[in-house]
C-alpha cells in the first residue's frame, strides 16, 4: 500500500490515519487510550467543558491519557445550539491548544435528533473562518449547503451518515455520493457508524475519511472495535482505489469452462 | 479589605481582595494545566492572566478538554 494512496491533507498538513476519533463515552481513561492507540487515529476530538471547581486539579485527565505531543486534539462544540455559543466555545478551544486553529464546528438543532442546525451552522462557519479557524464542519448530507460551507473555506466538510450515536450505518449513500462528486475539500463522514462495515461502505464510496465515537466506545470491547475500524477504513480505501466491479443481475464465472473433466 | 464577588463557572465565588486571573487561577491550582480562561465571554490570553484584573460581577470561565466526540 503506498503511503500517498493512504495518508490525506487537512488545512495543509498530512495525516497517516483516515480515521477520526472521538473521546467520549469511554469507561476511564485508561480504556480511552487504548482504544485510540488501537484505531491507528491521528487526530482525535475532545469537548470543551467548565472545569469543576474543587475537584482535584491533579487527578488524572483527557490530555494526559491522549498528548498532544502524539496526536493532534480537535476541540469540538458538542452542545452547542447557536452560533455564539459554538464561537465561543472555539475560541477557549484554540487558547487551550495553543493557538491551534483546526477545530470541529457542530452546531445542533435540537436534543432529540442532534441533527445540524445548518442556518446557524453557516453563520458560525463564516465567523470563524474570517477568524482564522481552520474549520472542520459537521453538517446534514445536502450537497447544496456542503458546497455553501466548502465555499464559505471550510478545510472538511463532515456530513452525517445517520443520527450521531444511532449506528444505523449510512443511511443515504447517494446523497454522499454527491457531495463527495462535487467537493473540493476532504469528505468526511461524521456520524452514524455502527460497525466496520458501515465505515468500509463510506471509504468505498470515496469518502476522505471516517470521524466516530460511539461505535468504537459503545462496542463490547471498544479496543478490538478500534482496531476493527482502522481496518476496515484501510480495506474500504483499497476499494476504492482498486475499484469495484460493476452490478449486474447476471452470473459470470470465475473458471474457465475449457478443459472440463465433465 | 473588600469582598468581590464573582460568577466563576456559573456559580458565586468569592474573592478576599482585587485579583488578576493569574491568581484566581493560581487560588485553583490550576496554572500549569491545560485550561483555557475567559472574562465576560471575551478569551484572555495566558500572557495576559497577570495584567488582566477582575471586578466585582465579572463573569469568568474556566474550561478544559474532556473526552467528547
Amino acid at each position: 500500500m503506498s503511503q500517498a494512496h493512504s495518508s490525506f491533507t487537512i488545512a495543509g498538513k498530512t495525516y497517516n490515519s483516515r480515521l477520526l476519533v472521538g473521546s467520549g463515552k469511554y469507561k476511564d481513561l485508561e480504556q480511552t487510550r487504548l482504544a485510540t492507540e488501537a484505531s491507528g487515529a491521528d487526530i482525535i476530538t475532545v469537548a470543551i467543558r467548565r472545569v469543576n471547581i474543587g475537584q482535584d486539579p491533579n487527578a488524572p485527565s483527557l490530555l494526559d491519557a491522549v498528548p498532544m505531543s502524539r496526536y493532534t486534539i480537535l476541540p469540538n462544540t458538542a452542545g452547542c445550539y447557536n452560533a455564539k455559543d459554538a464561537i465561543y466555545t472555539l475560541q477557549l478551544g484554540r487558547e487551550l491548544l495553543g493557538g491551534q486553529n483546526l477545530c470541529k464546528l457542530e452546531v445542533l438543532g435540537d436534543e432529540k435528533s442532534l441533527f445540524p442546525n445548518m442556518p446557524e451552522t453557516l453563520i458560525a462557519a463564516k465567523t470563524l473562518v474570517a477568524d482564522g479557524f481552520d474549520v472542520m464542519v459537521y453538517c446534514s448530507d445536502d450537497p447544496i449547503q456542503a458546497k455553501m460551507l466548502e465555499d464559505i473555506g471550510c478545510v472538511a466538510v463532515m456530513p452525517l451518515a445517520s443520527l450521531i450515536g444511532s449506528g444505523m450505518g449510512i443511511l443515504n449513500p447517494w446523497n454522499l455520493s454527491l457531495i463527495i462528486e462535487r467537493a473540493t475539500v476532504p469528505v468526511l463522514v461524521d456520524a452514524g457508524v455502527g460497525t466496520a462495515s458501515d465505515a468500509a461502505i463510506a471509504m468505498e464510496l470515496g469518502c476522505d475519511g471516517v470521524l466516530m465515537n460511539t461505535a468504537i466506545a459503545g462496542a463490547q470491547d471498544p479496543i478490538r472495535m478500534a482496531r476493527a475500524m482502522k481496518l476496515a477504513v484501510e480495506a474500504g480505501r483499497e476499494a476504492y482505489l482498486a475499484g469495484r466491479i460493476p452490478k449486474k443481475f447476471a452470473a459470470s464465472p470465475s473458471s474457465p469452462m475449457a478443459g472440463r473433466v465433465a | 479589605m473588600t469582598s468581590l464577588e464573582i460568577v466563576l463557572n456559573g456559580n458565586p465565588h468569592q474573592m478576599q481582595a482585587q485579583q488578576s486571573v493569574a491568581a484566581l487561577v493560581a487560588e485553583l491550582n490550576l496554572t500549569d494545566k491545560a485550561i483555557a480562561v475567559a472574562v465576560n465571554r471575551q478569551v484572555i490570553a495566558r500572557q495576559r492572566w497577570e495584567e488582566t484584573q477582575l471586578q466585582t460581577h465579572d463573569v469568568v470561565d474556566v474550561v478544559r478538554a474532556i473526552g467528547g466526540g
